[in-house]
Parts: C-alpha cells; sequence; structure tokens
C-alpha cells in the first residue's frame, strides 16, 4: 500500500521536527508531485532540518548549498579542470549532483547564481562546457529563504518563485511542541539515528500512483473557477497562470494520495491551494504577496457547485 | 515596439506601480465603450454641438487607452476636467437646474468616469449611470426608435456587467445571457406597463415643454403664411375614420376664421363661445377620432361640420375637456393643446351654417379698409353693378377668377401696400392665401358678407394602416360667403385655379418643375411607402404605447372585468399579477434545476434539509468538510452523515458514479431523518 509509505514516513518525520504535522504532509505532497519546496522562515525554525529529515527518511544523496553573495554558478553546477594526467579537461560535478539538495538561504545569492539553480530545478539537467549532464534522479530542491525584508538580499523575481511548486512557512512551534523540544535529545544526533523508512524505488512508486490519482471534470471545474477568481480579483496584479493550474492540480493529488484516496476532492484543492498559489500571485498596489487571509477569502469566494 | 509600449506603460503608471495591466480587459472595456456610446447617442440629437463633440472625444480617448493597453490619465487631470466640464455646462444653460444641463451634465460625467476606470466598482457606477441616461433620453423624445435605442442601451449595459462578472466567458454566450435577462424582464414590464397607476398628461410634463415653439396655423393671415407652413412634411394631425372617409374634396378641417382685414393682414376675431353648436347638424354623419399633435393653439381642426350629438365628443389627453362650440362653426378646445391628444368627434359636412346669423357678424363681414386696394374695389363695385341678388354677385365673381387665369404656386412673388390689388392684376401668382384674400375681398367690395378660413384640406390615406395622415404641408385657406337663406357657403378659390389641390393635393397641383421636400416628392415610390410604413409604426406606438393613459386603463381593466378599479386595488392587483409571475419565473427554474444531473439534485435535497436545520453548507464548503462540521455539530447521527457525505464526494469526484450507486445514495438521503 503506498499510502502506507506515506503514513510511515510523516510519522518518522513528525518524531524529529516536533508539531509540524500539516507542513511536513505538504513538503511531502511536494516530493510525490515532483515539485520543488521553497521554505520561508526566519531562520531557527528548522528549516534545514527538515530537509535533513527526508534526506535521511528516504535515503537520498543529500547536499547542502549555503548561498552567499558570492557564490558562483560554477560553485553549484560544477567546473571543468585540466587534468595533467590525461591532458585533457575534466569536468567536476558540483553539489547539484545530489539527489536532494538543501539551497539554504537562496535569496542571499546574487541573481546569476540563483538562475543557474532555478534552471537546473526546471530542466532537470545542467549544461557545462558544452555537454549536457543529467541530474540524478529523483531530484529535489529544497530551498529555504529568509524573508525579503532583510539587508543584502536577492529577491527571487516572480518568474523564477513559478518554479517551486508549493511554499510553506514553519513558524514558531507551539507551546507544548517547543518544551518537548527544549527537553529532548539533540536534533542532530537523532537525526543521525534515523534509517530509510521507504526506499528510492518505493518512493517513484509513490510518484507513480500520485500521477494516477483521479481528477473528476466537476473538480477541473472548480479548479478553473479558482483560477477565474484570481484572473478577475482586481486587487491582484495579475492571475494565476494554467501552469500554476496544473501544479495545483499535481499538489492535490499528492495530498489526495497521502489522505488515502484514489481521487482528488475540493478539500484537497483548497488544502494544497495556499501553498500553491501564495507565492504566485502579488497585490496589485506594491506588488507584495498575498496574504494568508486574502488566500482563504479567495478560496471562500469562489462556491462548490 | 513592444518593450517601447511597456516603458510607456510604466511611465503611465505612476504611483500605481510598475506594469500593472489595466484592470479592465479589451472585451470588458469594449462592452462598456459600446454600452455608453449608444446611451449617449440618442441625447445627440438635442445637446449643444459641444457637448457631444467632448463626449466623442473623451469616448475616444478611452478607446485609445484600451486599445493600446494604458492606465487611465491621472487623477488630477479628471478632476480639472471634471471642473471644466461643470463650468461649461453652466455657461451654456446659466445654472445646473432642470434636465437639460442635469443630462449634459450626467452625459459628460458618464465619459469621464469610463476614463476614471481601476476597479469593477467603477465600471458599476458607469452602468448604473448608463441606465439613468437611457431613461433621461425619454425626457426628450418617445419615440419608438429612441426605445429601441434605449433597449439596445440597456441591453448593452446588461451584458457589460455580465462580462465584468465574468471576464473569460464568450461573447456570444454573454450576449444571450443579456438578452435573456431582458427576456425575463418583460413580463414584469408588461405587467407595470398595464396596471401601474396611471396619471393624466405627459410623465415629463416639465415646464420647458410647455412653451416650446411649435408649427401650425397662427391666428393671422398674411400673404406668405400658408405657404411657408406648406413645405413643413410634420403631421399636423391623424384621423382614423370609423367607416369610408368622405371624398377628397369634402375634407375641409376647421382652423382659424378671419373675418378683420387690415389690408394686408388678415386677423381672427374673439368668437362667441357656446357648449353646443350654433347650428342643427343635418345630413350624412361621419364618425371619426382625430390625434392631434400639440400646436399650442385652442382650435381642435374638426371635420365640417361638428356636432355635439350621441357620442359625438370626447378626448382624452392634456387637452380633455368639454369642448366649446362658437359662433364662426369652429370647435375650440377649453385651453390650448400642450400635447398630443386623441379626440372622438362626428362630422356633419352638409349642414348648413349661420341661418340665423346676426347683425354684427354680417356687419364685420363686410368691412374693408379705406385706401387700401382701390382696383379690386372698383373691380368689385363692376362686378356688383347690375346684379339682382347675392348669389348672381357670386357667380361673377366666381366666373371673374376662373377666367383671369391665376396661377397657383408655392413661391408667389412678394407684395407689397396694396396685395390684393398686385397680385389681381400685376404678379398674378399666388398660393391659397392669395386666392382666399383676393376673393374675400372682392365679395365685400361688392357688397355680400365673407370670410376667410383656414385649416387643413385633404390628407392622405396611409395604405399601411388605413389612417388618413394631414400634414402641415397640407395647410390651407379657402372662403365662405354668406347667401340669404343658405347660410355661410363654402367657395374654395383656389380650386378655380389648381382643381387638383382639391382633389389630388399640393404635390399634383403645383406646375411642372417647381421644387418639392423630399418627402413630398410623388416620383419616388418606395420612398413613399417607406414613409407609410414608418409612419404607421410610429402611430401604432402613439396610440398603443404613449396614448395609454388612466381612461384606456380603465377600459382595459374594465374589459379584464374589473369594473371600477381605484388605487389600493390597482396596487394589489399589480402585487397579485407580479407574484404570479414571480412564481412562473421559479416553477420554470426548478424545472431547469431538474434537467441537472440526478447526483446533484440528491445533494441539494440533503443540503436543503440540513440548512432548515440550521446547518447549511458554506457554498465553498466541500463535501467531506460538511460532513466532518455536520459529524462534530449532530454526533448521535455522525455515521449516518459521514457515510452520506463520503459517498456523494465519491460519486461526484471518484471515478464515474453508475445509476446504481446514486440510487443508492438517494435512497439514503430519502431514508436519512434529523432526530
Amino acid at each position: 500500500m503506498p499510502d502506507r509509505h506515506a503514513d510511515r514516513l510523516l510519522e518518522a518525520a513528525s518524531r524529529v521536527i516536533l508539531g509540524k504535522e500539516h507542513e511536513l504532509r505538504l513538503a511531502l505532497a511536494c516530493l510525490i508531485a515532483r515539485g520543488h519546496l521553497l521554505v520561508e522562515d526566519v531562520p531557527g525554525v528548522g528549516k534545514t532540518t527538515l530537509a535533513h529529515v527526508f534526506a535521511r527518511l528516504l535515503g537520498l544523496q543529500f547536499q547542502r548549498v549555503q548561498f552567499t553573495s558570492d557564490l558562483l554558478p560554477a560553485d553549484i553546477v560544477g567546473v571543468s579542470i585540466f587534468d595533467r594526467e590525461t591532458g585533457s579537461f575534466r569536468f567536476h560535478p558540483g553539489p547539484l549532483f545530489a539527489q536532494l539538495i538543501l539551497a539554504d538561504e537562496i535569496n542571499r545569492a546574487t541573481p546569476k547564481t540563483q538562475s543557474a539553480l532555478l534552471e537546473a530545478m526546471e530542466e532537470r539537467q545542467i549544461t557545462a562546457d558544452g555537454r549536457t549532464l543529467a541530474l540524478p534522479s529523483p531530484f529535489f530542491v529544497i530551498a529555504t529563504q529568509n524573508p525579503a525584508n532583510q539587508i543584502g538580499t536577492f529577491p527571487l523575481p516572480e518568474s523564477q518563485l513559478d518554479r517551486f511548486l508549493m511554499r510553506i512557512h514553519l513558524g514558531y512551534p507551539a507551546r507544548a511542541a517547543e518544551r518537548a523540544l527544549l527537553m529532548g535529545e539533540d536534533r542532530r544526533r537523532l537525526l543521525e539515528r534515523q534509517q530509510p523508512v521507504i526506499s528510492i524505488d518505493e518512493l517513484r512508486a509513490l510518484q507513480r500512483a500520485g500521477q494516477d490519482v483521479i481528477v473528476a471534470d466537476a473538480l477541473i471545474d472548480y479548479v478553473q473557477a479558482l483560477l477565474a477568481a484570481t484572473r478577475t480579483d482586481v486587487s491582484l496584479a495579475a492571475g494565476l497562470s494554467p501552469r500554476a493550474g496544473l501544479a495545483l492540480i499535481a499538489a492535490a493529488r499528492a495530498w489526495a494520495l497521502i489522505d488515502g484516496r484514489d481521487h482528488v476532492l475540493p478539500e484537497d484543492v483548497q488544502a494544497v491551494f495556499p501553498h500553491v498559489a501564495g507565492h504566485r500571485l502579488h497585490l496589485a498596489g506594491d506588488g507584495r504577496n498575498v496574504s494568508p487571509a486574502a488566500l482563504l477569502r479567495l478560496l471562500q469566494s469562489v462556491a462548490l457547485h | 515596439m513592444r518593450a517601447e509600449r511597456m516603458r510607456h506603460d510604466t511611465h503611465a503608471g505612476g504611483a500605481i506601480g510598475s506594469l500593472t495591466p489595466p484592470s479592465l480587459t479589451l472585451q470588458q472595456g469594449l462592452w462598456l465603450l459600446a454600452a455608453a456610446g449608444v446611451t449617449l447617442a440618442p441625447h445627440a440629437s438635442y445637446l449643444p454641438w459641444w457637448i457631444i463633440a467632448a463626449c466623442a472625444s473623451l469616448l475616444g480617448w478611452r478607446a485609445w487607452l484600451l486599445w493600446q493597453r494604458r492606465l487611465p490619465p491621472h487623477r488630477v487631470l479628471l478632476l480639472l476636467l471634471t471642473l471644466a466640464c461643470g463650468v461649461a455646462v453652466r455657461q451654456e444653460y446659466g445654472h445646473f437646474f432642470g434636465k437639460d444641463p442635469g443630462v449634459a451634465l450626467l452625459a459628460l460625467l458618464l465619459c469621464l468616469k469610463l476614463l476614471e476606470i481601476r476597479r469593477s466598482r467603477d465600471v458599476r457606477a458607469a452602468v448604473l449611470l448608463c441606465f439613468f441616461l437611457q431613461m433621461a433620453v425619454f425626457f426628450e423624445d418617445q419615440s419608438p426608435l429612441i426605445a429601441l435605442a434605449a433597449l439596445s442601451g440597456t441591453w448593452l449595459a446588461v451584458v457589460t456587467l455580465l462580462a465584468l462578472a465574468d471576464a473569460n466567458a464568450a461573447h456570444r454566450a454573454q450576449m444571450r445571457t443579456g438578452a435573456l435577462l431582458l427576456a425575463q424582464g418583460l413580463p414584469f414590464m408588461l405587467m407595470l406597463f398595464l396596471l401601474f397607476p396611471r396619471v393624466q398628461g405627459p410623465l415629463w410634463g416639465l415646464p420647458a415643454d410647455a412653451t416650446s415653439a411649435r408649427s401650425g396655423l397662427s391666428d393671422t393671415m398674411s400673404p406668405g403664411s400658408i405657404s411657408d407652413l406648406s413645405v413643413s412634411p410634420d403631421i399636423a394631425f391623424r384621423v382614423e375614420f370609423s367607416g369610408s372617409p368622405p371624398e377628397p374634396s369634402a375634407r375641409y378641417w376647421r382652423g382659424p376664421v378671419f373675418t378683420r382685414f387690415d389690408g394686408r393682414t388678415w386677423r381672427a376675431e374673439r368668437p362667441i363661445e357656446a357648449s353646443t353648436p350654433f347650428y342643427t347638424p343635418s345630413g350624412r354623419r361621419f364618425d371619426y377620432r382625430i390625434t392631434l399633435e400639440p400646436h399650442d393653439q385652442r382650435w381642435l381642426l374638426a371635420l365640417d361640420f361638428p356636432g355635439a350629438g350621441a357620442g359625438a365628443v370626447r378626448g382624452d389627453g392634456a387637452g380633455a375637456g368639454p369642448i366649446r362650440f362658437t359662433n364662426f362653426a369652429q370647435a375650440l378646445l377649453p385651453r390650448p393643446l400642450q400635447s398630443r391628444s386623441r379626440f372622438e368627434l362626428s362630422a356633419w359636412p352638409g349642414t348648413a351654417t349661420g341661418l340665423q346669423e346676426t347683425a354684427a357678424t354680417l356687419t364685420a363681414a363686410l368691412a374693408l379698409p379705406d385706401g387700401f386696394n382701390p382696383r379690386s374695389r372698383e373691380l368689385a363695385r363692376q362686378l356688383a353693378a347690375g346684379a339682382g341678388s347675392d348669389a348672381v354677385i357670386l357667380d361673377r365673381v366666381v366666373s371673374y377668377l376662373s377666367e383671369s387665369r391665376l396661377t397657383y404656386t408655392l413661391k408667389p412673388p412678394l407684395l407689397g401696400r396694396d396685395a390684393v390689388d398686385e397680385f389681381l392684376f400685376e404678379t398674378r401668382r399666388g398660393f391659397c392665401e392669395h386666392f382666399a384674400s383676393a376673393f374675400t375681398v372682392l365679395l365685400r367690395g361688392a357688397g355680400v358678407p365673407a370670410r376667410v378660413v383656414a385649416g387643413y384640406q385633404g390628407g392622405e390615406v396611409n395604405p399601411i394602416d388605413g389612417n388618413l395622415v394631414v400634414r402641415q404641408s397640407d395647410a390651407h385657406a379657402w372662403a365662405e360667403v354668406w347667401l340669404g337663406g343658405r347660410g355661410w357657403v363654402r367657395v374654395d378659390p383656389t380650386a378655380l385655379a389648381a382643381p387638383q389641390r382639391i382633389e389630388a393635393g399640393l404635390a399634383a397641383a403645383l406646375p411642372e418643375g417647381e421644387a418639392l421636400p423630399l418627402m413630398m416628392r410623388q416620383d419616388l415610390g418606395w420612398l413613399r411607402n417607406l414613409r407609410h410604413r414608418w409612419e404607421a409604426l410610429a402611430n401604432a406606438w402613439d396610440q398603443r404605447v404613449l396614448g395609454y393613459n388612466p381612461e384606456r386603463q380603465r377600459e382595459f381593466l374594465a374589459s379584464l372585468g374589473f369594473g371600477k378599479v381605484d388605487w389600493p386595488q390597482l396596487v394589489a392587483l399589480m402585487s397579485g399579477v407580479g407574484l404570479i409571475l414571480i412564481g412562473g419565473l421559479m416553477a420554470w427554474a426548478s424545472w431547469q434545476r431538474r434537467l441537472q444531473d440526478p447526483l446533484e439534485r440528491s445533494w441539494l435535497v440533503f443540503c436543503k434539509r440540513l440548512a432548515r436545520a440550521g446547518h447549511p453548507r458554506a457554498p465553498w464548503e466541500g463535501p467531506q468538510d460538511y460532513g466532518r462540521r455536520l459529524a462534530l455539530a449532530l454526533p448521535r447521527q455522525a455515521d449516518e452523515l459521514l457515510r452520506i457525505t463520503a459517498s456523494y464526494a465519491r460519486l461526484r469526484y471518484g471515478a464515474g458514479a453508475n445509476r446504481a450507486d446514486i440510487r443508492a445514495l438517494n435512497r439514503q438521503i430519502r431514508n436519512f431523518e434529523l432526530q
């Protein structure tokens, strides 16, 4: 049962990251839908741990890239170095050649480096020295980002935000969860003890099952109504694109799969909508992102027939 | 090209921000512009030219902005423009009160509002303005064409609102939906039209209407006054005979009667009025219904000779009231006619009038001013010499005029001081007023009482609806001679020179080559046909729609079996019919809903039942969430509720539902009972 895999994964992950079941579930849905995840929050709430947890539990090759303003594209993609012995250039793959990549503080890097990463995310391959090299599979990027108003950051442009299937906020833990965290074992040691819960093949099977979840006509109607609502809302600078619509359905499928269903319900769409649409919609006036409350209002303005 | 435009966008955006697209889509903008254009077009007929030009350029500006995908102009600029418009309207009219400056200001504001549109609320405000202006056009004109224009404007405005609600729907679907909405409003419109308590008089009886100039006969006649009128194709009145109309040569519609002559101008004397005619109607009777255009005079223009017999006079419209008869055989209204009115009258063309005429009237009918027209008076004396009776003198004058071969023309030469002399002996060309005037002067000079009568003669039967249409071009002047024992005898001196004028109308009587207004040309058959059709339609509109007054409403209700109805009863009747209509529409809607799929229907039944129990489903709420919420609210039936909502969710969103599953769910829902 593929959905049992999902349950086991979530159960193990929530032992490490306390009180964040919903966010873990979203992250897993993102992974199953073969999307990339953007985690936006202040430092120290467990963004990095989240990436680590998934790498350990899924047994994925893990690479962490700390983005800084002097990071160059070659630093993440790889570089060709002249080999004296063979008398030719040899390509040394960069940290992107891994299955799960944690791109930490992505908005600290220059746009040039950011776009190198984002291109790789989209194409799932990189081109270096005229050669095209496929990236490993599965290929899952978890990028973290500090809120853009911090000094010395390069906010991601809208077109690049679109490469992330979802954006989530972790936020501060609830009181009880924080207490357990403070009293409990060191997270790093706990992480090291975690063994893979499912194999890579099982993960691939999960991803395939996610694509087979049924989307009925009635649900497409609903998704279209939602898209139309974002397009006619005059407080928004622009509505959701068809690509965003596809992302919404993919995420809802994964969400339904984790829930153990073979078909998508409007509730699945509603659950993932704030995280799929949140970073893709901007206010008409000052271009800020739409608030979660406004997203909820938008959801509630679309009737379900 | 594209980059340049985008750069300009950023610049034009100003404070609004960079590269935000205008909130109005091209499709919505075009609908709105169309609605505003069609709404404003009928107003162009009476608004000052600069307002029309300003509106057109503002609309053009808006269209250009829309086309170029540019943002609306800056608020300060718009504010300045608005102030300028206000000042200009104040300059034009001198005040802001009253309908003309009000409508002018609203028209300009609508165009400015279109330039200000930033969000959907602005579009709604503009559409509301459109609706108001569509109504305001009826202040000025209530013809069927205007009604059609207003209806098109309403439809476009409704389609604009639909386009606003759903920017992505197809044009055709929105046009259909707009038409459907209007069609659904139609029964209510008819109901209100027929049953809403009517008030007497025009609904827009504003002061400016009363004093506006109108064409028609006046109470004086000098050479040229009727020929000026005769080039106008405007309708003076329409007549509907209940039987066959009298011969063209008997169709004399009496207006002012001129008795006083100052040598050049004929004037009407104040007549003696009474409630019954001064004569006894006799001979064949013609019943007819006359619809008079307002002419701001009291005369009824009745067919000779009106009588007060059974059902002889009954009027409606603003001129209604008891009809007065005068000693000049006229029928008069109680006050000058200010709005189109309809009267039912009877005429007895064979009646003899003035058999017992007063001495004062006869004396007045002999008076001629001294020192004018000496040659004519000399001629009259010669004609009277040796004649045994007035009848012989009349014969001599008639034969003199027919033998002198005068020319009948619409463009007679200008005449000097002794107008009759110049006409008879020098220019020898004249229109009906010249003939009537010269004839009367000759008879008076010969000692026979005579007077000039003005009015209309003839008329044209519209083959489409059979109504007789009498135009200003049928205006005419003839004479009446008093003969002892026969009373006043009508003599039409124009017939002596141009008999066709009386038999076939003005166009046939004029000499070859004399220019006629386009509409009176005999040779353009298709044009006449088109005009006949249009006038028949306009007449039907006037009679049936605009002429639906309190009396017609009473008649209509009486025909439905409501004898005497007062206002409260009308309101009750209206509410009743309204409820029936609403019920009918709801039945139609539910029948439409029946056509939906059965799964949806039973789900709606379920939701409705729970809503009645105080647990309505929020419009956006999915079935699973709803089920969970219900299970919490109604814990005793949690299992059943969850089962129903889950199976609906599965059937609706799962891998296709078969009939058996739907039936099973139906059964579940039917058997479900709230505890």
